[in-house]
């Protein structure tokens, strides 16, 4: 019934805000549509992301655009957040969103995703977590890491911005060696730790690391990394979402640092496991990609 | 494995025929068995159409996770694993019970220090799960042994905890307790507590219904908040409250919520009064000037005492508390009228309860309340100990 959710009661249509006749008329859910979602229906079509908080200009809400885009099935998906920037986006996003504690966001997810397999058997539910880079690499790193051990049915995406920001711009893990930051004043003294390699050794199915500089490749892996989910096992995209605020650059510039970053700390690094490619041959062959 | 799809109106998947709680707890006819708090834990969960558990090994709350675990595997709980660790645990319990399952899981001791901070998330997210607390003391230095320290690290967590003096108790609070936490107006997680070791691991005679009867599943879409589970319409709010602005009316929203919490709490009380046939329950001389204020098994060795002292000619009266959220205090201070002295023996060295006692009598009663005889650390509590302290206290000849 997930769908009919988005349908008002005739009754109370005529006090419903825009945007949520909006929600129901002209967002792209997957059962409406004969082709998978994408971004090139982003201008034409209602967001399931509301206007929202974060600093003009920001990448990670402009990525967080692009994966809302891609969700193959976005009236059957739930999202768990963890704390930073991307929690004042989600009281704005039109599904099911969980913000629990900082870091324990993987924890939260597999509690979700078991239960909703053993509520709804027949449903394809797909629980998406999505959190920052000290939540996923730091804090969190031990309940991400165990629920990748696990084989846990999740996807993770974290948008790494290589910094603490919104705690005002402290070193983290995913902080390249020697950047100044607060509580490393004299630069950082070891490497960034290399996420996306530990989630294919932790057993993911499906690991990426990239920028968010073009949409349609940030679409492209969240839409296979889901359906990858789905069926075989745990999958990891690791997003580059530099914090244009604490590295100095102003609102225009963030789309030049991703590409930059491209050739650099983000150049693409991509593994499939055998039986997740052998899936997404077969999902390209029925038209879900 | 259990399927959902096996669950008809009549019966759940394991096949057992659905009950109400009132007949599962007052009618359902009773034989007796021998066991151990363990595994009647066991037996309570395996009659309560449980969705879901998440273990964690830590002594001396491993056999009953065990228990669930082997529960899980003959059909009778939807679903079931192990956790990275206590913290891990706990927010997979948080992530079970909002997406609309019946969810309990154990603990101990560090594990529940460990886990801390979910606690108040989970009763600020208004979700009805179980914890079996098997108190046992918390580091440094290491002890594995009973103490129930940990308890006075919770009271403040927004969630109910009742306390079991043993066996028997534990079968039928923790078949209860979902019942009350589930109800819509309260809807809050609840802590049930009982002493390590002493009821996890001691063998005692209990009453059981059969096994082939089971409550009526939980019901998510009763809840005062929607499960997390897409077939509801979306608040587009989180799940805990919306402080993301820096405003009054977020900051009046948090307090606001935060009262809201306790307030569900106390909402428990008519539930857990009819389900645990009061929130105190006393033995001993009904006029007696000496009254001993307990929870768990400190209740069990007053009691002991109290007949002791009867010898002496010494009339008491042991109250015993069932719930610690809510405190009982207006019942707690009609079984106090007329009393002069109260003792209260515990399993610690803070005194926690003594200070509950003494927040509950702050000008509202005039007996003088001693915080004692404590033992922490795994020693027992004779009730040699009970009488010393009360000779000690009391202008009376002992010997």
């Amino acid at each position: 019934m997930a769908i009919d959710i988005y349908k008002i009661n005739p009754e109370f249509r005529d006090i419903m805000p825009k945007e949520i006749i909006d929600l129901e008329e002209n967002a792209t859910w997957a059962q409406n549509q004969k082709k998978p979602r994408g971004i090139k229906e982003m201008p034409d079509t209602k967001e399931i992301l509301e206007e929202h908080s974060l600093c003009a200009g920001c990448p990670e809400a402009a990525a967080l655009r692009y994966v809302l885009a891609a969700l193959p099935k976005p009236e059957e998906t739930i999202i768990v957040n963890s704390t930073g920037c991307t929690s004042l986006m989600f009281p704005h996003i039109a599904l099911h969103t969980v913000h629990s504690l900082f870091g324990n966001q993987n924890a939260v997810a597999t509690g979700i995703k078991r239960v909703l397999d053993w509520r709804f058997p027949d449903i394809e539910k797909d629980v998406v977590v999505l959190a920052g880079d000290g939540a996923t690499v730091d804090i969190g790193l031990d309940y991400t890491l165990q629920s990748f051990f696990r084989q846990e049915n999740i996807t993770t995406i974290c948008f790494d911005n290589e910094v603490y920001a919104n705690t005002g711009g402290q070193e983290s893990g995913a902080t390249p060696k020697g950047q100044v930051f607060k509580m490393a004043p004299t630069g950082k003294k070891f490497e960034k730790v290399k996420m996306w390699e530990l989630a294919t050794t932790a057993g993911c199915h499906y690991t990426m690391n990239m920028t968010a500089s073009a949409p349609k490749a940030v679409a492209k892996a969240v839409r296979e990394a889901i359906l990858v989910a789905r069926e075989i096992g745990p999958t990891f995209l690791n997003i580059y979402t530099p914090c244009i605020l604490e590295i100095g650059l102003s609102a225009n510039e963030g789309l030049g640092e991703m590409k930059d970053q491209d050739k650099d700390r983000f150049a693409s690094y991509k593994f499939v496991s055998p039986e997740a490619e052998e899936f997404l041959k077969k999902c390209k062959a029925e038209g879900k990609l | 494995m259990a399927s959902i799809k096996d669950m008809t109106d009549t019966h759940n998947w394991s096949g057992q025929k659905l009950v109400t709680a009132d007949h599962m707890l007052f009618e359902a006819p009773r034989e007796k068995h021998f066991m151990t708090g363990s595994e009647v834990l066991k037996e309570a969960v395996k009659r309560c159409t449980v969705d879901a558990s998440v273990s964690y090994p830590i002594t001396p709350q491993s056999e009953a996770a065990h228990l669930i675990g082997e529960l899980w595997a003959e059909g009778y709980v939807g679903t079931y694993f192990r956790g990275e660790n206590e913290f891990g645990v706990m927010s997979e319990v948080a992530g079970c019970a909002m997406a609309g399952a019946r969810t309990i899981t154990t603990t101990s001791g560090p594990g529940t220090l460990r886990a801390m901070e979910n606690f108040p998330q989970w009763s600020g997210t208004r979700i009805p799960c179980q914890l079996i607390l098997m108190a046992r003391g918390i580091n440094s230095p290491l002890t594995i042994q009973p103490d129930n320290l940990e308890v006075s690290f919770m009271l403040e967590t927004g969630c109910m905890i009742w306390y079991a003096e043993n066996v028997q108790e534990l079968f039928d609070m923790s078949i209860a307790a979902f019942i009350v936490a589930e109800k819509p107006d309260v809807h809050v997680p609840i802590i049930t507590v009982v002493d390590g070791f002493f009821v996890s691991h001691t063998r005692e005679s209990v009453m059981l219904p059969a096994d082939d009867i089971a409550l009526l599943p939980y019901e998510p879409y009763k809840s005062p908040l929607p499960p997390i589970d897409s077939e509801t319409p979306p608040g587009r709010f989180l799940r805990d409250p919306f402080v993301m602005k820096s405003n009054y009316i977020s900051y009046a929203t948090h307090a606001s919520w935060q009262w809201e919490v306790r307030s569900a709490v106390e909402r428990s009380r008519p539930y857990a009064k009819h389900f645990l046939k009061g929130l105190v329950h006393v033995t001993g001389t009904p006029d007696a000037e000496i009254a001993f204020v307990t929870c768990g098994t400190a209740s069990h060795q007053a009691k002991e005492a109290e007949r002791e002292l009867m010898k002496h000619g010494i009339k008491t009266k042991v109250i015993k508390l069932r719930t610690i959220r809510p405190f009982p205090k207006e019942e707690l201070l009609a079984e106090l009228e007329g009393v002069k002295h109260i003792f209260v023996p515990e399993f610690n060295v803070v005194g926690w309860l003594e200070k509950e006692v003494k927040t509950a009598l702050h000008n509202n009663h005039t007996a003088k309340v001693i915080g004692g005889p404590r033992v922490a650390g795994g020693m027992s509590l004779p009730a040699e100990a009970i009488l010393k302290e009360v000779f000690e206290h009391i202008n009376v000849e002992g010997k």
